[in-house]
C-alpha cells in the first residue's frame, strides 16, 4: 500500500517538505508524489535520492507528474 | 545523470550559471552599469519605478532592460522546453505586501541577495552585515516552513494570466525604443531618466537586453535562487541551488580582479552606507520576506516569466515598495538609512511575523 502526497499548486519548497515528511513517517516502501511542475519534479527526486530512496518511475499525468518513489 | 534531471539542474549546470552570472554581471560594470550593481534585482526595479515615476528621487530613474531581459529569456526558455505554465491564486495579496515590505527591506541595505554577492565581490565589507542578515532572515523563514507555513495552492489558469507580466515588459521594452534617453535630459515621453547617480550609469541598452535575455534563460533552466540557496541548505542540508550562488561570489570576484574592480575596504564603497546594525536588519527582512515568498526577487522574475501570476504579484509588489521606499523616505542613501526607514524596518518584520504565525497548514 502506497500513500500519496498531493504537492499540486503548492510552490517552493512545500513539495520536498511534504515528500520529506512522508519519509519519516513511512521509513520505506513506496510514496507517490504529485506535482504541477517540473522544477518540483526535479526538486522532489533530488531529495528523495539525497534520502536514499529510488525514483522508481516518473509519468506525465494531467499537467503534471506522478513521481514514484521506493525504499526496500 | 538521472534521465530526468536536465543538465541545467544538475550540479555542474546550476555552478555554471552561478558563474556566469558572476562573470556578466561584473562585464555590465566595466561597460557602463554602477559599481557592484551589475546586476541588482532590487535596484533595477527600483529604478523602474522611478523611470515610471512612482517615485521622483532623481538619481534612480532609468527603465533596466536587464529586468525586462529577464522575465522575457525565461518565457523563452518555459516555451523552448514546454515548462510554460500559467498558474495563480495562492495568496496573491500577501505575495504582494511581502514584495513591498522585501523592497523596503532591500533599500535600507542597499541592494538584494544579488547585489549583496556582488557588493562582496568587489570589495564592500559592509556586504557581510547585509549578507548575514540574509542568512537570519532567511533562517526565520524557514523555522515558519517547518512548522506548516504555506501559501495555499494555486490554480492552473487561462494562459492570458501568465502572459500579462511578460508584455507588460514587452511593453516597456517598446516604449523604451519609442522614448529612448537624451543626453543631458531628464524625461522623454512617458519615461524618467536620471541625468546623474546611479540610474544614469548603464550599459547601452542592446547589451543590457542581451544579457538580461541570457541569465533569464538559463536562470529558468536551472531554477537559480539566491534566497533557495540558502533556505534548502538550512532546511534540508542541500548544497544545490547554493553551490550556484557561491560560484556568482567567487567567478564574480575573479572577473572584478581581472578588470580592476576588486576595491576592498568599508568606507566609501559605492553605492553603500557604513551603518552595520541596519545593513543587516534591512536583510534579515528582505531575506524573511523572500523565504515567506518562496523565492529571491530574481526567482520571482523566472517564476512571472514562465507563467507564474503570483510570481508577478510579488515582482509588482516590489516596485510599488521602491516607490513607497522613496516617497516615505524609507530608503537608505551612501549618508546612512533615511529618515524612517528604521521604524519601516520593524513594521516589516513584525508583518512578517503576523503572516508567518497565521498562515499554517490547512492544505487540504
Amino acid at each position: 500500500m502506497s500513500s500519496i502526497v498531493d504537492a499540486r499548486g503548492l510552490s517552493c519548497p512545500q513539495p520536498v517538505i511534504l515528500t520529506m515528511n512522508e519519509i519519516k513517517k513511512v521509513q520505506k516502501g513506496e510514496i507517490i508524489i504529485l506535482v504541477d511542475t517540473d522544477t518540483s519534479k526535479e526538486n522532489v527526486s533530488r531529495a528523495a535520492i539525497a534520502q536514499k530512496w529510488t525514483v522508481k518511475n516518473i509519468e506525465e499525468e494531467g499537467t503534471g507528474y506522478r513521481i514514484i518513489i521506493t525504499k526496500d | 545523470m538521472p534521465k530526468f534531471i536536465q543538465f541545467f539542474a544538475t550540479r555542474w549546470g546550476i555552478i555554471i550559471v552561478g558563474a556566469v552570472i558572476g562573470i556578466l554581471a561584473t562585464l555590465l560594470q566595466k561597460l557602463g552599469n554602477p559599481p557592484n550593481m551589475g546586476v541588482c534585482v532590487a535596484c533595477f526595479e527600483r529604478d523602474v519605478a522611478g523611470a515610471l515615476g512612482l517615485h521622483r528621487a532623481a538619481v534612480v530613474q532609468y527603465m533596466r532592460p536587464e529586468i525586462i531581459g529577464f522575465v522575457l529569456g525565461s518565457l523563452i526558455a518555459a516555451y523552448i522546453f514546454k515548462e510554460f505554465r500559467a498558474r495563480a491564486g495562492s495568496a496573491p495579496i500577501v505575495r504582494f505586501i511581502l514584495g513591498v515590505f522585501a523592497m523596503i527591506g532591500g533599500l535600507v541595505f542597499l541592494g538584494c541577495p544579488w547585489r549583496a554577492a556582488l557588493r562582496l565581490a568587489g570589495g564592500d565589507g559592509n556586504a557581510i552585515f547585509g549578507l548575514l542578515g540574509l542568512i537570519v532572515g532567511i533562517w526565520v523563514g524557514t523555522l515558519f516552513l517547518k512548522n506548516g507555513y504555506n501559501l495555499g495552492r494555486s490554480q492552473n489558469t487561462h494562459t492570458t494570466v501568465g502572459w500579462l507580466m511578460p508584455l507588460t515588459m514587452l511593453g516597456f521594452l517598446v516604449l523604451m525604443l519609442i522614448f529612448p534617453q537624451i543626453q543631458g535630459q531628464e524625461k522623454n515621453g512617458v519615461f524618467f531618466y536620471s541625468v546623474k547617480g546611479p540610474g544614469s550609469m548603464h550599459a547601452p541598452l542592446a547589451i543590457s537586453l542581451v544579457i538580461g535575455l541570457l541569465i533569464g534563460f538559463i536562470a529558468q533552466r536551472s531554477r537559480f535562487c539566491t534566497m533557495g540557496a540558502i533556505r534548502d541548505f538550512i532546511l534540508f542540508r542541500q548544497t544545490h541551488l547554493l553551490s550556484g550562488f557561491v560560484s556568482l561570489v567567487v567567478f564574480a570576484f575573479l572577473a572584478n580582479l581581472v578588470l580592476g574592480q576588486f576595491h576592498p575596504g568599508f568606507v566609501k564603497q559605492p553605492v553603500s552606507h557604513t551603518m552595520g546594525l541596519w545593513n543587516f536588519g534591512g536583510m534579515v527582512l528582505s531575506g524573511l520576506a523572500f523565504a515567506l515568498a518562496g523565492g529571491c526577487p530574481g526567482r520571482q522574475l523566472f517564476l512571472a516569466g514562465e507563467g507564474d501570476g503570483d510570481a508577478a504579484v510579488f515582482v509588482f509588489g516590489m516596485i510599488v515598495g521602491a516607490g513607497i521606499s522613496h516617497n516615505f523616505g524609507l530608503a537608505s542613501s551612501p549618508d546612512g538609512v533615511g529618515p524612517y526607514g528604521i521604524p519601516a524596518v520593524i513594521i516589516g518584520l513584525l508583518v512578517c511575523l503576523f503572516i508567518g504565525f497565521t498562515m499554517r497548514k490547512q492544505v487540504a
